[in-house]
């Protein structure tokens, strides 16, 4: 292999990743579930992962402690990632205002537990869940049957218009923004303080498991494949009797529900929140997260989400340079490895193979 | 009270309404053209505009000399000197805003379309260079120079994995897009003389009344943007519809397949469209700090968005939707902020280009770079 061919393949090959998975996919099943409970657990320790020699530092973030950086930002960004890959990824459809449902889900829990009423955590955050799930069908039902591209548009106008909303309404606590959110309950040792950041990752991770099993087991189901057949070819789809746009609708809600998840989760965490935390920009943070990672796959959002959260704590030392290195990394990521960096999963060889008759009897079997 | 506001200010806010709305028709067109042309939100052309609010600025001060202050007064000049510094800027606007869009396109977009060649590949060297600089130096200065010294092996490097002629997904073109428009933003943001601060441009033109039209004052400066905004716009028009590149572009909007066959060279065409926009854009921008007398280095952020929502309120992909569009934005915009209040502004806008969509999906005169005829 000459250099310029291996220089190519880096960018076009499968990457040690999906090999490992597909190794992975040979072995047994008590292997495969062993594996899993061990990257898991490694997970769940993650926020003792800088005390680790060399690991430590890798994952290390200068000026900032490590803990908190997992649960403002990375379990955040994770979440959110993982909501918007079912809007973006699986339907394929362009949502720029994705912010707007994270902030929903966050006020919803700021006026329930702090503003106008005292309820606990617990009980705000489904509501908050059921806010943006409503807010995105109502956002949804006029705008999701416009072309795509409008689509884009629009949503970045929902996003602007729930922020500047919530800088100007008195009830929504305008410019000043709503303090002594509620934390979640304590669960036996685990105490949601202020000063200890630890049990909010556990909190966080334990969610970001439940979604991603229950998003695997949509993503099989047959919403999932009139999600894919949506976004490969909205008229085929129609055509072979997909009601595309209530799956479509379908894909918004769930996706907001999540960033309404998110939300809460983030309000319960910093329990302070002003409009100024949900800029547009946050929006497109969120989108690059999950093209980064590899739209359409639920792995790479979880990496790309992860990775834009933790790279610019991770480079502090770039200090006031790392957003332009991020544009930077963004453009050449893309440009080298335009599907994202763990690219979705082509389904149709698998399926070939398995149409393909087995055995040469099979072809002539009636002559 | 507002309602009675708006009654007695009813032509005062028209007029700059309709000078608001010209510069986001500039700004739109180049949306329009892109998005015409590759089906491509073009992210970083508010950035476009910025770079020409700046080159703007560089004519006035370091290329003429043009002080911000003199004597404590604004240095207003007059007659031929003034029309003479006027056009300078605007050339040097258009000229930089044009390059700006084609080192754009060549680095960001071609790759993504599979035909990256080597001045893409010099760029994005060079700033990959610059990046890894960063790690090691601490003055822009050894930076740069560590830039071009590593701009060659890495773009030679670059080149290699370039050839792959296959095309990029759709939403690929749109996180480089984003990712361009955040390093040049940041770039300026960095490395300019005054960081992230706001930046005064010389105020040449003295805002004088020019004549009075239903009881309200018309300044120079509005005449001077809506009769700007119409010509370019017009003369966009007349090149994309009566020359022989016009029809090109007008070609591979329709598709992109077909005029390859029948000989059209697409990337130039692409690379054209990319200009067209670039030069309306920093068109825009010296009119832009005509009026408006400062720049920042954000400042192309909300613009670019009011902007691309006017080229959708007009039908995107239609040129003279968007000088429609943008007018009807800027209209809307401040009427109903003299109605609702200021605060609301970007609201109002959001909202109009929703009721539009619900009722004319295509935008208000629908889309039609595609189609045969403008």
């Amino acid at each position: 292999m000459s250099l310029s061919e291996s220089l190519r393949s880096v960018t076009s090959g499968s990457y040690s990743v999906s090999r490992l998975g597909e190794a992975l996919a040979k072995q047994s099943r008590s292997v495969r579930w062993s594996f899993g409970a061990i990257c898991i657990l490694a997970l769940y320790l993650l926020p003792w992962w800088p005390s680790v020699p060399v690991l430590g530092w890798i994952v290390e973030t200068p000026g900032t402690s490590f803990p908190s950086v997992l649960t403002d930002q990375v379990v955040i960004f994770v979440l959110v990632a993982l909501g918007l890959n079912v809007v973006v990824g699986l339907a394929g459809l362009l949502d720029l205002g994705y912010v707007g449902f994270y902030a929903v889900g966050a006020y919803t829990v700021a006026i329930l537990s702090s503003q106008h009423a005292n309820l606990p955590w617990l009980l705000c955050m489904p509501i908050a869940v059921l806010v943006s799930m409503i807010a995105g069908v109502i956002l949804g039902t006029p705008t999701l049957r416009l072309r795509g591209d409008y689509l884009a548009i629009v949503t970045l106008g929902f996003g602007e218009i729930i922020r500047i909303t919530a800088n100007n309404v008195e009830w929504l606590g305008d410019s000043r923004g709503i303090s002594n959110i509620a934390t979640p309950p304590s669960i036996g040792p685990l105490k949601f303080t202020v000063l200890d950041a630890k049990p909010y990752y556990f909190l966080g991770f334990t969610t970001i498991l439940i979604v991603i099993f229950l998003l695997r087991r949509l993503e099989n189901s047959r919403v999932g494949r009139s999600w894919n057949a949506i976004r490969e070819d909205e008229d085929a789809a129609e055509l072979m009797g997909v009601d595309t746009f209530k799956f479509k609708l379908w894909a918004f809600a769930i996706g907001a529900a999540i960033g309404g998840l998110a939300g809460s989760l983030y309000a319960g965490k910093v329990q302070f929140i002003n409009p100024n935390n949900f800029p547009l920009q946050l929006s497109i943070l969120f989108l690059a997260a999950v093209v980064l990672g590899g739209a359409g796959n639920m792995w790479g959002a979880v990496v790309g989400g992860a990775l834009v959260a933790w790279m610019p704590e991770r480079f502090r030392g770039f200090a006031d340079k790392r957003v332009f290195v991020f544009g930077v990394a963004l453009v050449l990521v893309m440009v080298f490895r335009p599907q994202g960096l763990i690219p979705r999963k082509i389904r149709k060889e698998r399926w070939l193979e398995s149409w393909k008759p087995s055995t040469e009897a099979d072809l002539g079997g009636k002559e | 009270m507002r309602d009675w506001l708006i009654y007695k200010t009813f032509w005062d806010l028209t007029v700059t309404g309709v000078a608001l709305g010209s510069l986001y028709a500039l700004v739109a067109l180049g949306y329009t053209l892109v998005y015409g042309v590759l089906r491509l939100i073009n992210f970083a052309h508010s950035e476009i505009f910025m770079i020409g609010t700046f080159a703007s600025l560089i004519t006035a001060t370091n290329v003429l000399g043009v002080p911000m202050l003199e004597a404590g007064q604004y240095p207003y000049r007059t007659g031929f000197q003034l029309v003479l510094i006027l056009l300078a800027c605007l050339l040097g606007s258009m000229v930089l805003s044009g390059a700006g869009a084609v080192a754009l396109e060549r680095a960001a977009y071609r790759p993504l379309r599979g035909s990256g060649d080597q001045f893409g590949a010099v760029v994005l060297a060079f700033v990959t260079a610059f990046v890894v600089g960063l790690v090691f130096f601490d003055t822009p200065k050894s930076n740069l120079i560590f830039g071009i010294i590593g701009t060659g092996p890495i773009a030679w490097m670059y080149l290699n994995i370039f050839r792959r002629g296959r095309q990029a997904p759709r939403l690929a073109f749109l996180i480089s897009a984003i990712g361009a428009s955040t390093a040049i933003t940041e770039a300026v943001a960095i490395w300019g003389p005054r960081d992230r601060e706001q930046y005064q441009t010389p105020r040449v033109l003295e805002k004088k009344t020019l004549f009075q039209l239903f009881g309200t004052d018309i300044r120079i400066d509005y005449v001077i943007v809506i009769i700007g905004a119409l010509l370019m716009t017009t003369a966009l028009l007349l090149f994309v519809n009566r020359t022989r590149l016009g029809r090109g572009v007008r070609a591979v909007a329709q598709d992109v397949e077909t005029a390859k066959i029948l000989g059209v060279n697409v990337d130039f065409v692409i690379l054209i469209t990319f200009v067209l926009g670039g030069v309306m854009a920093g068109g825009a921008a010296m009119m832009f700090t005509l009026v408006y007398d400062q720049s920042k280095f954000n400042i192309g952020f909300l613009l670019g968005v009011k902007s691309f929502t006017a080229a959708v309120l007009g039908g995107i992909g239609n040129l003279k939707g968007a000088l429609l569009g943008g007018l009807v934005l800027g209209l809307a915009e401040n009427y109903g902020s003299a109605l609702f209040g200021g605060e609301w502004k970007d609201v109002i806008a959001f909202v109009l280009l929703l009721v539009v969509l619900m009722f004319r999906p295509t935008g208000l005169l629908g889309e039609s770079l595609s189609k045969a005829r403008v």
